[in-house]
């Protein structure tokens, strides 16, 4: 079983306020070192971030939340009960794994301009970009999750009378919930990259957006103010999805 | 008197890719309501597939396995089994894993706590009912396994090696423990063990296995099982060189077999 260090609310502080500063260091040293307009010194790009925010930039960053939201929603809801059934069928999975691997390695953010043929240049055909790529991973993490369930425990639980409904619900779903969790993390990272990509055209909203086009203004401090807008984004998700762990799987937090 | 569990010529075989491994071959039993019995062999005698036939959880490749002069096709409500790795759930707390058989089939939360309550304290739980099994001691899992099984009021209790895992104070404790249990409420407890000492001290009839693939060698009766002290008694220890040389022929014999 996997054991996660306890809840320390007062040592986490520290710890997060070490890495932050940490990171503020290096890039400090970074920008002086390069002395180039494209890499302000930390500061600048703060003042930047919250000079503008509560004029522009809070409109992009929400409409991106959204979107990595939606499309995470949407990716878990789709690949976790297709990955925790095609598990048990074995005949199926011969069958559909083979497809699996072969769309899997497709770079769909290649298909982008396929994707907004089809849906237009709105929020869908962006939403199912990013569903798209993270739709693999987590079925995946989910089907092999559910796949390395002890045959001891299923039988354990057959022998109290229980169905397969039974199952599912006290013993394979509550085993993949660590591993689903794992996939929702890789996937929140994988889901902003491509929102960064998605939305750097056919858009006039979102993080992305905004970068690219501060970014052919040559106005380096709104670039980096919009960089730093999406490592909170990140960072608060993040937080997010360990905050919902510890609430729906308590037994790995003791 | 009728058998409450019984085996017809019963054959096992495991069905791999291309190949065949036989683990029971023609096993006829009649195991009589409220008796204890053990089921002892060397290891991979196929004990534990014997059990699982018991439990409804393998059908047998030939022959029948009768509960209650009826053809048992899947687990019985009436029998419950406990595994060697304790079969609890790790996202579970005590609580929910002793109520999960209840729960299973349907009874209210009230009427779990109603069940629970007396066997929790009976099996000194109720300190733990919140923890997990990962803050439990061996010994604390194994009472656990035991009042989850208990908790659906079974008329066969199946075990398999339910103590091989614990330091040995704990384990004379805990069979101290099932052999109070089997007196007070006279279930057919079968238990499979590869321990001499505990077959003799849980079981009034020692089913006695054969290796590959595994057919019934001995059944020996073991009068004095559950009388007073009976660990330290002269008969316990003449029962157990007893068994001890039954599985020792046995082996001489399969090693000739083979070398011959």
């Amino acid at each position: 079983m996997i054991t996660l260090p306890r809840w320390d609310k007062k040592a986490n502080f520290k710890y997060y306020l070490l890495s932050f500063l940490t990171l503020l260091f290096s890039w400090e040293v970074l920008a002086l070192l390069l002395r180039n307009p494209a890499l302000p010194p930390p500061l600048l790009a703060l003042q930047q971030f919250v000079k503008i925010l509560p004029a522009t930039l809070w409109k992009h960053i929400l409409i991106s939340t959204y979107r990595v939201l939606i499309s995470l929603g949407l990716g878990l809801i789709l690949a976790v009960p297709l990955g925790l059934f095609l598990s048990r069928k074995e005949n199926l999975d011969r069958f559909l794994a083979p497809l699996v691997y072969l769309l899997y390695p497709v770079p769909k953010i290649a298909l982008l301009p396929v994707i907004i043929a089809i849906f237009n240049i709105g929020e869908i055909s962006k939403i199912f970009t990013i569903t798209l790529v993270i739709f693999f991973q987590i079925f995946v993490t989910t089907r092999d999750a559910a796949r390395k369930v002890s045959q001891y425990s299923i039988y354990s639980v057959l022998s109290l009378g229980a169905s397969m409904k039974d199952i599912y619900r006290h013993v394979i779903i509550p085993s993949c919930l660590p591993d689903i969790f794992t996939a929702i993390r890789i996937s929140l990272g994988t889901a902003i990259a491509v929102l960064f990509f998605a939305e750097s055209f056919a858009t006039l909203q979102g993080l992305g957006y905004f970068i690219m086009e501060a970014w052919s203004r040559f106005y380096y401090p709104d670039v980096f103010a919009g960089i730093l807008g999406i490592s909170i984004l990140g960072f608060c998700l993040f937080l997010l999805v360990d905050l919902v762990q510890r609430f729906v799987c308590p037994w790995l937090f003791i | 008197m009728k058998a409450i569990i019984s085996l017809h010529n019963v054959d096992l075989v495991y069905q791999n890719d291309n190949s065949q491994v036989e683990a029971l071959h023609n096993i006829n039993l009649e195991l009589v309501k409220g008796k204890s019995y053990a089921i002892i062999g060397p290891s991979g005698c196929g004990k534990t597939s014997l059990l699982f036939l018991m439990a409804g959880l393998l059908k047998p490749t030939r022959g029948e396995v009768c509960l209650f002069q009826k053809r048992l096709e899947r687990p019985h409500p009436k029998t419950a089994l406990i595994l060697q790795d304790y079969g609890l759930l790790p996202w579970k707390t005590v609580w929910d894993n002793v109520a999960l058989g209840l729960q299973i089939r349907g009874v209210n939360k009230h009427e779990q706590k109603k069940a629970l309550m007396p066997i929790l304290e009976e099996l000194g739980l109720l300190e733990c009912v919140e923890r997990y099994p990962s803050q439990l001691s061996g010994g604390q899992k194994q009472r656990v396994a035991l009042a989850r099984a208990l908790a659906l009021k079974p008329e066969i209790l199946l075990m398999d090696e339910p103590l091989s895992a614990l330091d040995a104070l704990t384990r004379e404790n805990l069979q101290d423990l099932i052999l109070r249990l089997w007196q007070s409420r006279r279930i057919t407890f079968v238990l499979v063990t590869h321990s001499i000492e505990e077959a003799v001290y849980l079981g009034q009839e020692i089913i006695i296995l054969s290796p590959r693939p595994g057919e019934i060698r001995r059944v020996i009766s073991n009068p004095y099982m559950g009388s007073e002290n009976y660990r330290h008694d002269y008969h316990f220890h003449q029962k157990c060189s007893e068994i001890r040389m039954i599985l020792e022929a046995g082996k001489k014999r399969d090693h000739i077999a083979q070398v011959g």
